[in-house]
């Protein structure tokens, strides 16, 4: 896939997925609306350019893995999934509903192209990093790369941190962690909350080689994808700095999106803000 | 139904005696060498779990995992994603004690074929105390959709129990061990099969069904309960999920009557799962031997399996209590 889209054709792309996003969580009536639009960009990239995979053979014996830690963000990756042809775009609008494979929280055995099952938070990373360990010891495979994306709230959890110890000891070089650095949790800004700074100075007392990016610039984040395979003695881990709710001015840097969906008025009115990038165009023109 | 066979020495006092945590060492490194899918991770305890057979006979395919039992399991999850069929032990206080959601939802939810070993489980751990003695991982494990619960009742068992979770590349499962010797009561060609339960002893008084190394004691406590006259038949249920209801359901249909022997919490645990299965099927009165809503203690072994009433004699005196108290159950009660 790499390097088929052009930057300014991913960004477009991202922009699609953020209108997907609204969509479903209007629909739905339930869910996280910040942590999806915040991760937009980096799914894009990685779904539509970063990523060695097959849509029409999810399970693909030579595919890179993705793992998405912090499972409440999932509609970003459904909507990823369905624009990059894993399955029909109409079926996202069954997000949250009984009979679902698009379940609230992604489950692995209900749709393809799943690699885990997540919601509980802290988990994925070690799920990501016993696939990196396998690729890595048993299989000696190095063509293949495994993917986590985290939130930041996320790295309250002690389970992280013993995956983090455990990445670091056996130098997963095939693995690379996108921390989604929002700032916001549940109950506030993270650094009330539960402080996480200096974040990338505990990543590296880890092991880990560290970046940080603007968590929205799709081209720093393919750059940093690339600079995190060519590290091959330690596990690599991209700091994102990323604006919760982007592409929303009534959503962004409001954690009091984080677990709400849009209700009518207010889908239309993101919608409106996503179709005309913030009124920097003129008519809402479908595919920007 | 074949008989089972039993080891003729079971009842003597110099019966061969072995802890089944030894039994599934053995049983680990023979299935390492039978299937090379199968990988082993421990949480610092490789020599306790016996898990150092595997390790020392597979190296490439053993991960130290160190003091993290949350890590232990969805780094064995992951592998699980990788087409492996990863063993992780630890302490059963440990794992399943600390790591149950990681189970639930990394490994059930997720249904990978992980299989979790849960070490040193009941008093019998003996000196080190409360802390350590794992009592509810029977009743924590059995609640979980797809997960095998087993619970071996001597090393032979354990052996073999072993190498059938391991045969299994589609459900989780649960193997719960002892840190004590226990005595083999079992032979190497009795039969084992995930699922099913077995009468070791035929009698028309009373079912006691026993599960793990508590049978050996169940075993003992039917020959001092025949001297007294009263027939015990004595049901052996090494595998408490899926439960072999109609084994043990046409056993109590002749006796009217059910015991249950766990070394571990009644409530929610395999008495619980008795309950459960009497309630369903055929409502016979029942006492249930185990642990009572409390915690062990510090001591020997076989001072706490006397002290909390889980030895031969302990087991005996309560049955013949129950049936000097209770009726035996009749259709149209």
């Amino acid at each position: 896939m790499s390097g088929q889209l052009t930057v300014t054709q991913l960004e477009q792309t991202a922009n699609t997925i953020r209108k997907d996003i609204i969509t479903m969580l209007e629909a739905a009536g339930s869910g996280h609306s910040a942590g999806p639009l915040g991760l937009a960009d980096v799914v894009t990239a990685l779904y539509f350019d970063i990523m060695n995979i097959r849509p029409e053979d999810p399970e693909w014996n030579e595919r890179d893995f993705f793992f998405l830690s912090n499972g409440h963000t999932v509609p970003v990756q459904y909507a990823a999934m369905a624009e990059r042809g894993y399955f029909d775009k109409a079926e996202l609008k069954t997000l949250r509903k009984l009979g679902s494979r698009l379940q609230g929280h992604p489950e692995r055995t209900k749709l393809p192209g799943l690699e885990n099952t997540s919601g509980p938070l802290g988990s994925g990373l070690s799920q990501a990093a016993g696939v990196a360990y396998t690729l890595q010891y048993i299989e000696s495979n190095p063509k293949r790369w495994v993917y986590c994306i985290t939130g930041d709230g996320e790295l309250d959890e002690g389970n992280i941190w013993e995956a983090a110890m455990f990445a670091g000891k056996y130098k997963l070089s095939q693995l690379i962690v996108f921390v989604d650095r929002n700032n916001i949790q549940i109950d506030g800004r993270t650094e009330d909350v539960m402080p996480l700074e200096d974040l990338a100075g505990k990543w590296r007392a880890f092991g880990w080689h560290v970046q940080e990016v603007d968590g929205h610039n799709i081209e720093s984040l393919i750059d940093a994808a690339d600079m995190a395979k060519a590290i091959t003695n330690r596990p690599s881990i991209v700091i994102m700095h990323t604006i919760p709710g982007k592409g929303v001015d009534f959503m962004e840097y409001d954690y009091h999106w984080h677990g709400m969906p849009p209700n009518h008025e207010q889908a239309k009115k993101a919608l409106h803000e996503l179709r005309t990038l913030r009124g920097k165009i003129r008519h809402e023109g479908e595919g920007v | 139904m074949s008989e089972y066979r039993l080891n003729p020495n079971y009842a003597s006092p110099d019966v061969a005696q072995e802890p089944t945590r030894a039994g599934f060492g053995r049983g680990l490194k023979q299935a390492g060498s039978d299937d090379e899918r199968v990988v082993a991770l421990c949480a610092d305890l490789t020599d306790s779990t016996q898990m150092s057979h595997f390790a020392k006979a597979f190296p490439e395919r053993f991960v130290e995992i160190g003091v993290a039992e949350q890590n232990l399991v969805t780094v064995a999850s992951g592998m699980a994603r990788m087409g492996k069929i990863p063993f992780t032990s630890s302490y059963a206080a440990f794992s399943p004690g600390r790591n149950w959601e990681q189970i639930r939802t990394t490994i059930c939810l997720n249904e990978q074929p992980v299989k979790i070993v849960g070490s040193h489980a009941g008093v019998s751990v003996g000196p080190d105390g409360a802390t350590h003695q794992m009592l509810e991982d029977i009743a924590l494990m059995r609640v979980l959709p797809h997960m095998i619960v087993v619970n071996p009742g001597d090393a032979l068992e354990a052996e073999k129990a072993t190498r059938a979770l391991a045969q299994d590349d589609k459900n989780p499962g649960y193997i719960r061990l002892a840190r004590e010797k226990t005595p083999i009561f079992s032979t190497e060609h009795s039969p084992f099969e995930i699922g099913k339960a077995y009468v070791l002893h035929q009698g028309s008084d009373v079912t006691i069904v026993s599960t793990g190394t508590m049978t050996a004691q169940a075993l003992i406590a039917g020959s001092i309960l025949r001297e007294q006259g009263i027939n015990a038949e004595i049901v052996h249920a090494p595998t408490i999920k899926p439960f072999d209801v109609e084994t043990f359901i046409a056993s109590v249909s002749k006796t009217g009557r059910v015991v249950s022997v766990e070394e571990a919490q009644a409530a929610a645990g395999f008495g619980g799962l008795i309950a459960e299965t009497l309630g369903d099927h055929l409502p016979a009165p029942l006492l249930r031997i185990g642990m009572n809503d409390r915690f062990g203690e510090s001591g020997s072994p076989d001072e706490l399996l006397a002290h909390f009433g889980f030895d031969s004699k302990s087991i005996a005196q309560k049955v013949r209590e129950f049936i000097d108290r209770v009726p035996q159950y009749k259709k149209g009660y």
